[in-house]
């Protein structure tokens, strides 16, 4: 090496491909800490209330703890007591995966094909209808309602009707009889839950590149079907996805509405979910280990059904 | 010589007339279905007593009336706790809850997207799957976590979680990484901007409709979240709460509970119609890019 090269290389600023990898990251660490300041304030708040709790409920899950005295370490006892032992436990599993089946999958095709039907109208239009299927997914306890349309007594809308045009006899106790809770449950839920996902996708609809669906026609792009197929849906991508995530997430989080339809415990414990389990033992009778290793299942079954439906949504187009 | 194309309209591409009508007919059938409950609700809100309790029932009201909902507002003022109490309450965990989160949201999201500091992308990461667990999940550990501070029964309970809420995060994150062109921020440093003057004084303004969003949304979980597990006393309870307490008194109250389902249902149906197009904007960026 030359003298001169090494005087040049002694007065220039150090070059990434001179230091080690750790020397780098140190450097960039102090060029950028504002960031780290400007990201700490909502980030410890999010640690706090949404990644922390994962943590302690893993840990409470594994000891007997009441609130008042401090928690016993009891090893994996609570899991084999919900496994084994609580008849109710595995009815709620079967109920939730039921459920949230039903709901989310339905969900998330209803949300895809309306955007899609949405997506042909005029703005206007547009706008108006949108607003028809996504109002019921942000009004609150609005779908109360469905429990007056279905009220158990002559006076409920249904059962009037149903009496009047003498299909039945007597009124029919909707939310109380095994036969129909789970279905009308689910119907109210669907009702519900054209949200966030739904919105993603008519929005995604709207940005995708009307010369695209030139270039297809050209290229011999026969009908709708093949023009979503082959040319919206990949560059959906994305927003499939994000949806997707939305609309599991969600379908696991309609225990608020079947405990208002159908009052807690439901009959028979015929729509219990874990939702409901955790509820009771949480909040009703004080045993948190035992709570917690419900919270720690559900958490588990939720992100796992949430990275197997990502895993194959992936794969999509590759 | 260029010849020329004749001006072919977007809707005639790949477009049978049956087609059409079945997406219509769909649109139509479906739209009912998500419609008529709705109305079904208003139109309980403005039937007279006789006619809730009528013998068949009529789905559409015959004499409509807005007695039930002076009927609310007087069952309102006789509240033990006075009812501006329950107002105030939720104004004031809407307001500070939903101000919080914008501020330290969007500032965390400007940060973790346009300043290249070592590990944002595993923070991120984490953000992304907490999207995929709900609060059933942790709502028992944080009444713990809550104890530990001393927040149980206190205002702190309802108005800072909500400063983390992760959903607002990620769209703000997304909108702010597809939509701020680096070139700007870029020139702004350059002249010796500060980072916090950057976020506030041009960030900002290019994002209206993410934060727009961002409002919506966190008003609606704090407008529609009636009973907490953190509250207890009287004096802290929300608006959505007392209005559940009405409803609990049975069937002489069932025209009051009609009303108040419209007016708990009119306030963030109202806030969207607003913000609509603001909003979907916002969500043309929420696609998570692999």
């Amino acid at each position: 090496m030359s003298e001169k090269a090494v005087m040049q290389q002694q007065a220039a600023p150090k070059l990434r491909k001179d230091m080690t990898k750790w020397e780098w990251t140190l450097r960039e660490m102090k060029v950028n800490k504002v960031g780290y300041f400007m990201v700490a304030p909502y980030y410890i708040v999010f640690m706090l209330f949404t990644i922390v709790p994962v943590f302690v409920s893993l840990f409470l899950s594994l000891t007997q703890f009441n609130m008042l005295e401090a928690p016993v370490f009891v090893g994996v006892d609570n899991y084999i007591r919900l496994l084994l032992d609580d008849d109710t436990f595995l009815l709620a599993v079967e109920n939730t995966l039921v459920f949230a089946t039903m709901t989310g999958p339905v969900s998330y095709l209803l949300s895809l094909m309306f955007a899609w039907f949405i997506n042909e109208l005029t703005p206007k239009i547009r706008a108006v209808v949108t607003l028809i299927f996504y109002a019921p997914s942000i009004s609150g306890q609005v779908y109360l309602i469905w429990q007056t349309l279905f009220s158990s007594d002559q006076y409920g809308w249904v059962n009037g009707t149903l009496m009047k045009l003498g299909i039945i006899n007597g009124p029919i106790l909707w939310f109380q009889d095994t036969d129909y809770i789970m279905t009308l449950v689910i119907v109210v839920a669907l009702w519900t839950s054209l949200g966030t996902s739904f919105l993603s996708f008519i929005a995604g609809f709207q940005v995708v590149d009307k010369s695209l669906y030139e270039a297809g026609s050209v290229d011999g792009v026969k009908n709708r079907w093949q023009e979503l197929w082959y040319i919206t849906l990949p560059v959906m991508k994305n927003q499939m996805m994000f949806g997707a995530i939305m609309a599991i997430t969600q379908s696991f989080g309609f225990g608020a509405i079947v405990t208002a339809l159908c009052g807690f415990p439901s009959v028979d414990y015929c729509a219990h979910t874990i939702m409901h389990h955790l509820d009771d033992y949480g909040g009703q009778r004080w045993e948190v280990g035992y709570a917690s290793a419900i919270a720690t299942i559900l958490f588990a079954v939720m992100i796992g059904s949430n990275l197997l439906v990502n895993k194959l949504l992936s794969k999509v187009g590759k | 010589m260029m010849m020329k194309l004749p001006k072919i309209k977007r809707r005639s591409f790949n477009r049978s007339v049956g087609g059409d009508v079945g997406i219509n007919v769909m649109l139509f059938v479906f739209g009912a279905f998500m419609f008529l409950p709705m109305v079904y609700a208003i139109s309980q809100s403005l039937k007279p007593l006789d006619e809730l309790w009528m013998f068949p029932p009529r789905f559409f009201v015959i004499n409509p009336t807005f007695k039930n909902f002076g009927e609310l507002f007087r069952l309102m003022s006789e509240s033990w706790v006075p009812f501006s109490r329950y107002i105030f309450n939720t104004a004031l965990v809407s307001v500070g809850g939903t101000f919080g989160h914008l501020f330290l949201a969007s500032m965390a999201a400007y940060a973790m997207t346009k300043i290249k500091f070592p590990g944002r992308k595993g923070m991120f990461q984490l953000v992304y799957y907490s999207l995929m667990f709900n609060s059933t999940v942790t709502s028992l550990s944080n009444f713990i976590i809550m104890s530990a501070f001393g927040w149980i029964d206190t205002y702190f309970s309802l108005i800072i979680p909500a400063f983390g809420y992760t959903l607002g995060f990620y769209l703000m994150r997304q909108f702010i990484e597809t939509t701020v062109p680096d070139s700007v921020l870029e020139s702004a440093r350059l002249d010796g901007a500060k980072e916090l003057t950057i976020y506030w004084k041009i960030v900002m303004p290019m994002v209206k409709p993410a934060w727009l969003t961002l409002i919506v949304y966190s008003f609606q979980g704090l407008w529609n979240s009636g009973t907490s597990i953190y509250i207890y006393s009287e004096q802290l309870k929300t608006f959505n709460y007392a209005i559940q307490q009405i409803l609990a008194g049975g069937i002489t109250r069932s025209g009051a509970a009609a009303a108040s389902t419209v007016i708990m249902m009119i306030v963030p149906v109202t806030v969207f119609v607003i913000t609509q197009s603001n909003i979907i904007e916002t969500m043309a960026s929420s696609g998570m890019k692999d």
